[in-house]
């Protein structure tokens, strides 16, 4: 009888450890996956974005990147507190009704945020694109952010293309980009 | 090992009343900067000098002014950031494993090693009884040699 026990014992506590080392992988892949993109990016490659539910701001709603196929995207994530997200909405919105009807959307990810400040932001700067609420940012490490504001594109087909931008964009680096969001063949 | 079991049991007890001393309904700045995580560094806020942790620190004044309790406060920031803001999870629900379980697994690791300490105590194997000490009083000789001298003594008898 004792023998089995301790064999059982043996098991769950050999088991534990299987368990705990294939979290740190699955872990460890998450981030690798992140910062995988954009080195893909750069190599000319163009990668699949992470598969991430968001929420509206208002959280009454769902948002997948896949809901845009057949669309080109701008994936701005921003924070209300972030200073050079205060330049950049004014040219986002200008971007998204320029655009918009030649099939652009652009995607406002708001994280590490307050909800009233992101709605407070959005009403000051009139953003009529649509926003995406990431309280605790677990989407940044999916992408492989590492600050505000980070830019990402993605082309008709759902999949990443140009560059990813780490930090403020200018006016024609956005315009490029977008372009080459819209050139993309649906398939 | 029924004292065993009443000792873990009041280990539990202990641990249990020193996790609930906190006084809800007034809380301060400074014990809430260590309650809550910044989802920037991912430290507790007292340690974090960054945007979002200097707003939430803002943000925890103007619900202290106003009155507000620490659950309130915890509400209003885990409806935003997600349970993940909290530096302990909460005491309930799934949650409440991660409570249990370190005190469970510190329990029967020390019921293991009490049990294994009796039964390595009682298995331990008696020391030999010291050998009677020889005739003229010096240490007892070896059987062998003694066998040995024995029949000398015959041969030198006969």
């Amino acid at each position: 009888m004792a023998r089995r026990a301790k064999l059982i014992l043996q098991a769950a506590a050999v088991l534990v450890v299987v368990l705990l080392v294939v979290l740190l992988g699955w872990k460890v892949t998450q981030q690798e996956e992140g910062r995988g993109l954009s080195d893909a990016l750069e190599r000319g490659e163009r990668p699949h974005p992470p598969t991430v539910v968001f929420e509206t701001l208002d959280g009454d709603q769902e948002i997948r990147l896949s809901d845009y196929r057949g669309k080109a995207v701008v994936l701005n994530f921003w924070a209300s507190w972030c200073e050079p997200c205060k330049d950049e909405a004014p040219m986002l919105e200008e971007t998204w009704q320029r655009f918009r009807d030649d099939g652009l959307i652009v995607l406002g990810i708001d994280a590490q945020d307050f909800r009233t400040d992101a709605r407070r932001f959005v009403e000051r700067y009139g953003l009529t694109y649509p926003i995406a609420f990431d309280g605790n940012g677990a989407s940044l490490g999916r992408f492989g952010n590492t600050g505000f504001p980070e830019t990402w594109f993605l082309g008709r087909d759902g999949r990443l293309v140009g560059e990813h931008i780490v930090g403020p964009f200018d006016r024609e680096q956005l315009e490029e980009n977008v372009r080459a969001a819209l050139d993309t063949p649906v398939r | 090992m029924r004292r065993l079991l009443v000792l873990t049991v009041f280990a539990l007890a202990v641990v249990g009343a020193g996790c609930g001393g906190e006084d809800d309904e007034t809380p301060t700045l400074a014990e809430l900067e260590k309650r809550y995580i910044c989802p920037t560094c991912q430290t507790t806020l007292e340690l974090s000098n960054a945007p979002v942790a200097e707003r939430m620190r803002a943000f925890i004044r103007e619900r202290i002014a106003a009155g507000d309790s620490r659950s309130e406060i915890d509400e209003a920031l885990v409806a935003d950031f997600g349970e993940e803001v909290l530096a302990a999870p909460p005491k309930e629900g799934f949650n409440l494993l991660a409570w249990v379980l370190p005190l469970l697994g510190g329990a029967l690791a020390v019921g293991a090693l009490a049990f294994a300490l009796v039964r390595w105590s009682r298995t331990r194997p008696e020391p030999e009884a010291p050998a009677p000490a020889s005739a003229n009083g010096g240490p007892p000789l070896d059987p062998e040699l003694e066998r040995k001298v024995d029949e000398e003594l015959t041969r030198f008898d006969t």
